[in-house]
């Protein structure tokens, strides 16, 4: 058959792999003895988890008293932790469902653990609000259900509210997606699968999946609905995250630029941890074929983009406090670059304008280890971006008799600890037990490998009878 | 009644695709193609009709959206009436982030519950007739039923070997 070859462009796995080889790298690592690294990372993240479940555990017995909150900083660590993991997840929706939209192939190669990740992010946002509510017990109370009070229904017109709805939706979405896209993958292990637990636990997995014509193409189809629903569902989600600030009177927050702000943000901080992680599952899971120059180089490129939106953002902000002539929105970004947490905002600056425009460089943007180092920086400067928003338009009250400072206590750090214990050890379960590349997808974008892979086959097992 | 059943084993896309469009336009009954990742092209080829789990989705998203908007205004004006902020009962500007996200949430899982019924996917189900294992790793099986009155099995097996088939199998199929 006439097929479309450009050899100008690189291919997207290197190697030459035919499908037989897809299959075999993914699935090797699933099914021998983890590597000594991985052993490593699991005890590190377990050991940060359970300092967070102790922490965790603690301020639910003793309440959230044992945080440094106070009557004028009301909201710190905690929602600030919340904001950024929530961000973190938006970057994975981005690359299974954005850049599915608009046909980048590349995707292929990253979206399963981009996807992976965005359900742990939002495992991690989800456990904030709730012991935020001191008692977490009672959480059900935020869902409308015909209650003995009444029945005294829930506020819908409260974005906290609006943030409950988003926030499931979201991960439901997301897991479902992720579940789907998994089918196919299932299916493979299923296939090759030599022990009797693994073929009974696949063949439950895999729902069945034959590789049906009929059923690709009405798989083809909900993937591609789930993508155009989980598109505007994204952008929905951190909307309402920045509704949260946006809707209520405090000078800094109270500005309509926070919807694109956060949005543009969320990815930005969501592409940088999808860079740190895919750099290292490349390393501990050998994956050096599938993710390539060319996808570290794309979401850099990425990076790029949303930095420069980030930086736009910040240069708005300080620039309609100025121009708006209001009094308390003047104040408030003089004390943000000048006042008490200045260290904290030029943190951010630094680490969020500054870091990404190393990553003009094609050198750079080549050298993994600094690209790693760089993810990190954009990792903690969005983590000190939501930190300054909150915690800077808080602490300056508009009466300065109730004026206040806030540092956290050691019980906000270790539920901090904890939330990264929990991100990184389902990450590395994941990683160890799931398919990390979409195999189905993969193959299914050999393309430019296509025909030396057909020409492999041959050679491999002899021309066709 | 039995009916013979003849799968081609492929080891390339196109060479499937091929086969299917020759193994179609001589006539025979097409019982499905099995392939480890959605060949594109493979819908024309079958003629397959598009699939109508669009409207599906649209409509659990817009049963999704009616039962939000419902919801939120019955509670809020009907059941209790409750004055937040003197803002009116029927608030219907802050019912619209919600209604969105349900019918988010609706159309999502009704079109992917849609698609395991459709498909027949359900935990435990039989996969497909046995020796074709491989065709979620790196094989591509093209399976046609033999009729009486459409060419026979010589036809096929030439057909497939002329596309590059690596094996043909041959089984009876119990037929109801």
């Amino acid at each position: 058959m006439a097929e479309v070859l450009s050899p100008a462009r690189e291919p997207l796995v290197d190697g030459d792999k035919s499908y037989h080889d897809v299959t075999e790298d993914i699935c090797r690592p699933l099914e021998g003895r983890p590597t000594p690294l991985w052993w490593g990372g699991i005890t590190l993240s377990s050991l940060m988890l359970l300092a967070g479940a102790v922490a965790v555990g603690y301020q639910c017995l003793v309440g959230i008293g044992t945080w440094g909150l106070n009557r004028t900083v009301g909201w710190a660590f905690d929602i600030t932790n919340f904001v950024f993991w929530i961000g973190i997840g938006h970057a994975g929706t981005l690359i299974s469902a954005v850049l599915f939209l608009f046909r980048q192939r590349w995707r292929t190669s990253v979206n399963r653990s981009a996807e992976a990740m965005t359900i742990f992010a939002v495992m991690c946002a989800g456990i904030f609000p709730l012991i935020h509510m001191g008692r977490p017990w009672l959480a059900y109370w935020v869902l409308p259900y015909p209650n003995e009070r009444g029945p005294l229904w829930i506020n819908w017109r409260s974005p906290l509210l609006w943030d409950v709805f988003a926030i499931s939706t979201y991960f439901i979405i997301s897991f479902t997606f992720w579940l789907v896209g998994l089918l196919p993958d299932f299916a493979t292990l299923r296939d090759r699968a030599k022990t009797k637990t693994r073929k009974a636990l696949f063949n439950v997995l895999s729902l069945g999946w034959s590789g049906s014509v009929r059923t690709w193409q009405r798989y083809e189809l909900v993937y591609l609905l789930l993508a155009g629903l989980a598109t505007p569902l994204v952008f929905s989600v951190h909307t309402i995250v920045s509704f949260d600030f946006a809707t209520s009177v405090i000078p800094g927050w109270h500005t309509t630029i926070f919807p694109p702000y956060f949005v543009a943000g969320a990815i930005f901080s969501g592409l940088s941890m999808v860079l740190t992680l895919m750099l290292i599952a490349r390393k501990v899971m050998r994956l050096e074929d599938y993710i390539t120059k060319r996808h570290v180089g794309a979401m850099c490129k990425l990076i790029i983009g949303m930095g420069g939106i980030v930086g736009l953002a910040y240069g708005t902000e300080f620039f309609i406090a100025w121009y708006s002539g209001n009094a308390y929105e003047k104040f408030v970004f003089a004390n943000r670059a000048m006042g008490p947490f200045a260290w904290a905002y030029w943190t951010m600056v630094t680490c969020n304008v500054v870091t990404p425009q190393f990553l003009w460089f094609k050198k750079i943007r080549e050298n993994f280890l600094l690209v790693f180092l760089l993810s990190l920086l954009i990792n903690v400067g969005m983590w000190f971006e939501r930190f300054v928003i909150i915690v800077t338009s808080l602490h300056r009250d508009y009466l300065p008799s109730s004026w206040a400072d806030y540092s956290p206590t050691s019980i906000e750090i270790l539920t901090l600890v904890g939330s990264f214990g929990l991100f990184f050890t389902a990450f590395l379960v994941f990683c160890r037990f799931l398919p990390v590349i979409a195999m189905a997808e993969v193959k299914g974008v050999l393309g430019y490998a296509r025909r030396q892979a057909n020409e492999k086959a041959y050679e491999k097992e002899g021309a066709p009878s | 009644m039995s009916a013979r059943v003849l799968t081609a084993v492929f080891r390339t896309e196109a060479e499937v695709l091929a086969a299917t469009r020759s193994a179609r336009e001589e006539g025979f009954e097409i019982v499905d193609v099995y392939t480890p990742y959605h060949v594109h092209g493979m819908d024309e080829a079958l003629g397959l009709r598009p699939s109508r789990l669009t409207w599906v989705c649209f409509l659990c998203g817009a049963a999704g959206l009616l039962l939000a908007l419902w919801l939120q205004f019955w509670t809020s004006a009907v059941s209790w009436p409750l004055n937040v902020g003197g803002k009116p009962f029927d608030s219907m500007p802050a019912f619209v982030p919600i209604a969105f996200e349900i019918t988010v949430l609706f159309a999502g899982l009704g079109v992917v519950a849609a698609l395991l019924i459709r498909a027949r996917l359900r935990p435990g189900r039989a996969a497909r007739p046995p020796g074709l294992e491989r065709v979620t790793d790196d094989r591509f099986a093209l399976v046609v039923r033999l009729t009486r009155a459409r060419p026979g099995q010589h036809v096929f097996e030439g057909l497939s070997a002329a596309h590059g088939a690596e094996s043909v199998l041959d089984r009876l199929e119990e037929t109801s």
